[in-house]
């Protein structure tokens, strides 16, 4: 078998996919990656089809240990480098190859929210409802449907990578991302006062610590409810900003229920959801309002800026292997 | 599924929830005849198949389309749907039927003297009224396999608690809102706990690991602590025991 050896699991570290959500008539969250634009480049990167799986880290990443003759991996989602002992560090969003017995670590993420690292060919292990996702909470999916441990094995689809020029994202600028998260109103708007929406699309929020991969609560000026806070349970969809009896407003994201009984007072739109990814306690968010066509606008947009720095991924320099170089006698004094 | 004359009609109301899902509501009332409505549209509508929709997702007053906005905007999907959702719907067809196994003692139940003061019941009475009727899973929700089952009597509308429990543990069985549940894994939850069953209604090592579908009936039945007990150590995984035919 070939697998990469966990050495040290790291933080939060789970395999994460598109997600499952065709069964969630079944009471079954979605799951998936929470960066999937994120997801979506990292596979490019390594040469895999969109819906294969990685390694999503929310934290501080894994050590990991090639047992395998070779495997392609690329991270992206961060801009903090991979790790190679022993040979130095490793840009993100650009693809490398390593050989049977090397290691990479991925230390804290300190610039984002999640991040994504792909392996060639993906991870051999069984699907549940037809996915890889890591539902912890249900135990489903991934690794056992858990986080990594050390010691834990995570079996390849492909033995072996070959030999090609590597490749690198034109820009990751996609990360800069900026301005007020994009939101449709409702779909219970109404269950509010008028100055509560108002005061969602022009007071700055904050990321508390209360964040998952579930759902974040926000600290920021309290939503008033214009009649109780408890509506007949009804569908629930990743981005709905759901508003629990105390008015403090909560981002649901992959892993959130299905369905709930707090009405939602607007909804993050699809082509913004991967920016809710990337945030972490601490950071502000603001929003403003756009009608459903022009989310859907946004959408497409933003599926054609992914699939254009998909088509333009240019060859990479030749990552510098300090090593080797030291080795070889040709550069000294480099720290 | 009936579909009766189209004269017959009612006016549910679309919401978007984002670009990514459509809300169709039928009202904002518990109400078994509306559930049906709403189930019977999801079954017409998947009978029917419309491009670009992930999932439908019955609840008891609405349902939820999911679709992929790259594949059908928001309003193609509502001149779609409408002329279906304004029609008259039922649902038909087999129901699995369980009896289900609860303890409504100590530990196991902590809020029964809420229920009961709130209700104006006994303890005792809460639990035969629970036990009394066979209910309908209106609806799967909130975690995987959980079942919102109904209706119990009006006395039974009862508000959620105002402090949700951090906690809630598997197997336990609550009511609020004319309803009952089942939380089929670990989890947060503020509706009133009165017992709690070892059947697993989700069990992520058994093939489905979901125990029961909107449109099954459940009969609970009390059982002591004891018999509690001896089922846990049982294990009770297989879930054959607790079908009670078709």
């Amino acid at each position: 078998m070939t697998f990469l050896a966990v050495i040290e699991p790291g933080a939060g570290v789970t395999v994460q996919d598109q997600g499952r959500p065709h069964v969630q008539h079944l009471g079954v969250p979605v799951s998936g990656a929470l960066d999937p634009v994120a997801l979506r480049l990292a596979n490019a990167l390594v040469g895999n089809a969109a819906s294969v799986a990685a390694l999503e880290v929310r934290l501080v990443g894994p050590t990991l240990e090639v047992a395998a003759p070779s495997v392609r991996l690329a991270l992206a989602g961060t801009r903090t480098p991979l790790d190679i002992p022993g040979a130095g560090p490793v840009p993100a969003h650009r693809s490398i190859r390593l050989v049977q017995g090397q290691r990479v670590r991925l230390g804290a993420i300190t610039d984002g929210g999640s991040a994504l690292l792909a392996v060639d060919g993906g991870f051999d292990l069984p699907r549940a409802y037809g996915s890889h996702a890591t539902y912890v909470r249900g135990g489903i999916g991934g690794l056992q449907g858990r986080t990594l441990r050390a010691g834990d094995r995570l079996p390849l689809c492909t033995g072996a990578s070959a030999v090609r020029g590597e490749v690198q994202l034109h820009s990751d600028s996609y990360l800069d991302a900026s301005g007020p998260v994009r939101i449709v109103a409702g779909p219970q708007q109404d269950h509010f006062t008028r100055q509560s929406l108002e005061r969602l699309l022009t007071q700055p929020y904050r990321i508390s610590n209360d964040a998952d991969r579930m759902g974040m609560r926000l600290d920021g000026p309290v939503l008033d409810h214009r009649a109780g806070h408890d509506i007949v349970s009804d569908g629930i969809v990743t981005g709905a900003i759901q508003v629990p009896g105390n008015g403090r407003p909560i981002i649901l994201l992959a892993d959130h229920q299905t369905t709930g009984g707090y009405p939602k007072i607007a909804t993050v739109i699809s082509a913004d959801v991967p920016r809710l990814g990337r945030l972490r306690p601490g950071d502000q968010i603001r929003f403003t309002a756009v009608t459903v066509a022009e989310a859907e606008a946004a959408r497409a947009g933003l599926e054609a800026t992914v699939e254009r720095n998909i088509a333009s991924l240019t060859p990479a320099g030749a990552w510098l292997d300090r090593t080797a170089l030291y080795r070889e006698n040709l550069i000294s004094g480099v720290t | 599924m009936v579909t009766r004359a189209p004269d017959d009609s009612i006016s549910p109301v679309f919401l978007p929830a984002g670009d990514t899902a459509l809300v169709v509501q039928y009202g904002d009332t518990v109400d078994s005849a509306i559930n049906r409505q709403v189930r019977g549209l999801s079954a017409a509508l998947e009978t029917r198949g419309l491009p670009g929709v992930v999932d439908l997702v019955p609840t008891l007053r609405s349902l939820m389309i999911h679709y992929d906005p790259l594949r059908i905007s928001q309003a193609d999907l509502v001149r779609l749907v409408a002329p279906l959702a304004s029609r008259s719907h039922d649902v038909a067809g087999a129901s699995r039927h369980w009896r289900i196994p609860v303890c409504y003692e100590d530990e196991h139940a902590p809020d029964l003297p809420l229920v009961a003061r709130l209700t104006g019941l006994s303890p005792a009475e809460v639990v035969r009224c629970h036990t009394a009727c066979e209910l309908e899973v209106f609806m799967m929700g909130f975690l995987p396999g959980f079942p919102y089952l109904g209706l119990l009597s009006e006395r039974f509308d009862l508000p959620r608690r105002k402090d949700p429990r951090i906690r809630v543990p598997p197997g336990s069985i609550s009511v609020a809102a004319r309803q009952t549940t089942v939380y089929t894994i670990a989890s947060p939850g503020g509706w009133h706990l009165i017992g709690r069953t070892p059947v697993r209604f989700h069990d992520p090592d058994r093939n489905p690991p979901i125990l029961v579908r909107t449109g099954d009936r459940i009969r609970f039945e009390a059982v002591s602590a004891r018999e509690y007990r001896s089922l846990v150590e049982d294990a009770v995984s297989d879930w054959l025991p607790f079908m009670d035919g078709p």
